[in-house]
């Protein structure tokens, strides 16, 4: 393009653009609410069935078995829920769920911890195949230890006991992964310094590293309270009774009845979301961390 | 001397770790792969050496046969569903307008929800006589059906379920990948004459390709490994339709008591595992575009 043709195609530009400029403007207006609407939408077709469920536990029996169905309750039942803890002994599964949820977060973050900072502070023969035996744990689905850790459960006389719900879960790759990568981002010189003040290794991971690695520490826990919270195989095996049910199986449960209350079974459902539904809201940031941990590449 | 002092101070730090993969985790993929080549008793305890002959009774019976289709029909229901559902999903978290943290919140909440409130809820607007969705159908003078009793639409039906199930995960893995996307990418091909398709086609998608791969990938491991959903909703029927490999292993081990055969069905499932976390660290890293 030679200079002056350029000249002439900027100044063709400049009495076109006005116009143009307000109509852009316009339509991207118009796409932009368009856009909002859209999202609003998408948000209430993807929340539609918890929703649903929260409205269906506020009907009353009649109402549930109405065809068609209504969207939402025309006489509220709150009831609904006082019915439902007290048909199953859901407080009872509930409670379990936390017992076993908490014990293997806790667990889970005592061992990840030590072995990470092992991985991270220390030097020793063998790091590499040992971190490798962590890694490999990953690989292998629980499916293929199912039957023989049933078996040594069952030997323990661990059946219908939280030490049966829980040890399997005490030790984690994945947490022990998330806390390497954090424990890495802190400076050596920090390790240095704590032990020419003669701190002991063990009070150096107490005192320093562990209040660093706070934000990591809370993204296994939100990570490894869900996952527990939402158990579903391995509790179902490992429980037959119905006092040491978890609140998942045991909701599971008030469905194969011969004749289903949905009512109180969708009560029971949001019962059991409330806590792992706060967690999300509340973790939000830790929890997209903690998904997010293997789909970065590192 | 001093090595062997480093080592000893290190293992106190990961005897925990390693005393419960020990016994939990490499103990029994040992004894599963060795169980898998026994006739067991109905405790588990191993009685006559058979080789490779539950691995033959496997390839015979039409019955696992079956659940391999299955299992396969059940990933080719959820898998692109997923993705496809999730990716626009993704792009319109992606926007940066007023209170977009309501919206994200909103479109990843299934994270929240377990697999057995999924199923539940699900049954609930799948039931053939008053549930939500029949009744949406009759709407448009649809035919009423019988999700969970009709062999031909029960494991669509666990497919949806699935979907939904999993698309929190999908939005939010997606969503990091997009957010990874530098603009000034975007902007230079804008600037090089690409519309919005073009550069959404020719720049986005490759940046956020190892993100959609992983996403298929941890997706069909999911569907391997699916269970609560199938025992909630169906037990595997209606005429084994829904009949998956981990359901399958549940009922041979637990209700036929057949521990030698369900080790094997599980070593078959602990192959196909192998071999998609193979592909995801071999032939796919080479067409995936990393930036």
């Amino acid at each position: 393009m030679t200079p002056a043709s350029a000249a002439s195609a900027a100044a063709r530009a400049d009495r076109v653009l006005p116009r143009r400029a307000a109509a852009r403007t316009l339509r991207r207006a118009a796409s932009r609410i368009g856009l909002d609407v859209l999202m609003v939408a998408v948000a209430l077709v993807v929340l539609f069935p918890v929703l649903f469920a929260l409205s269906t536990s506020l009907k009353t029996a009649a109402e549930v078995d109405r065809y068609p169905p209504t969207l939402w309750p025309h006489v509220l039942s709150p009831g609904n829920y006082a019915e439902a803890l007290q048909q199953a002994p859901l407080p009872r599964f509930l409670l379990n769920s936390l017992i076993q949820s908490g014990v293997i977060t806790l667990g889970q973050l005592a061992t990840a911890s030590l072995a990470a900072f092992a991985f991270s502070f220390m030097q020793f023969p063998g790091r590499q195949v040992l971190f490798f035996l962590f890694l490999a744990t990953l690989m292998i689905p629980g499916e293929v230890t199912l039957i023989p850790n049933y078996l040594t459960v069952r030997t323990f006389g661990w059946i219908n006991t939280y030490a049966g719900l829980v040890t399997p879960y005490l030790a984690t790759a994945f947490g022990t992964f998330l806390l390497r990568q954090f424990f890495m981002t802190i400076p050596r010189e920090l390790q240095d310094a704590a032990r020419i003040d003669g701190a002991s290794r063990r009070r150096f991971l107490w005192t320093i590293v562990l209040p660093l690695a706070r934000p990591a520490l809370a993204t296994l826990s939100i990570y490894a309270f869900l996952s527990a919270w939402n158990q579903y195989l391995w509790p179902l095996l490992v429980i037959n009774s119905t006092d040491m049910r978890t609140a998942q199986i045991g909701l599971a449960l008030l469905q194969s009845q011969e004749v289903v209350a949905w009512s109180l079974v969708m009560a029971g459902v949001v019962l059991i979301l409330v806590p792992t539904v706060f967690l999300f809201i509340l973790g939000y940031r830790h929890v997209v961390r903690g998904l997010t941990a293997g789909a970065v590449k590192g | 001397m001093r090595s062997a002092r480093a080592l000893v101070q290190a293992l106190v730090y990961l005897v925990p770790s390693f005393a419960v993969f020990t016994l939990f985790v490499f103990y029994p993929l040992v004894r599963n792969a060795q169980m898998s080549l026994y006739e067991t008793n109905p405790f588990g305890g191993l009685t006559l050496f058979v080789g490779t002959g539950n691995y033959a009774q496997l390839l015979a019976s039409p019955e696992f046969l079956n659940s391999l289709r299955v299992t396969f029909l059940f990933a080719l229901y959820t898998v692109p569903a997923g993705i496809a559902i999730g990716l626009p999903l993704a792009l319109l978290a992606n926007r940066r307008i007023r209170a977009i943290g309501v919206y994200r919140t909103a479109y990843s909440f299934t994270i929240a929800v377990s697999i057995a409130a999924a199923a539940l809820i699900w049954e609930w607007m799948l039931d053939p006589n008053v549930g939500i969705l029949n009744y949406l159908l009759s709407v448009v003078h649809g035919p009423r059906i019988g999700w969970l009793t009709d062999p031909h639409w029960a494991l669509l039906a666990i497919a949806a379920t699935t979907v939904w199930k999993d698309l929190g995960f999908n939005v939010v893995v997606l969503l990091a990948a997009l957010q990874g996307v530098p603009d000034e990418l975007i902007e230079a091909a804008r600037i090089d004459g690409a519309g919005q398709w073009a550069a959404f086609r020719n720049v986005v998608i490759p940046a956020i390709s190892p993100a959609l791969f992983f996403i298929g990938v941890v997706a069909t491991l999911g569907v391997l490994q699916s269970f609560g959903q199938i025992h909630i909703l169906t037990q595997g029927g209606p005429v084994g339709s829904t009949n998956v490999i981990v359901y399958s292993i549940y009922r041979n081990a637990f209700f036929n008591f057949r521990f030698g055969l369900a080790a094997a069905q599980a070593m078959v499932l602990f192959a196909l595992v192998l071999i998609l976390t193979g592909l995801q660290f071999t032939v796919f890293e080479r067409w995936v575009t990393y930036q």
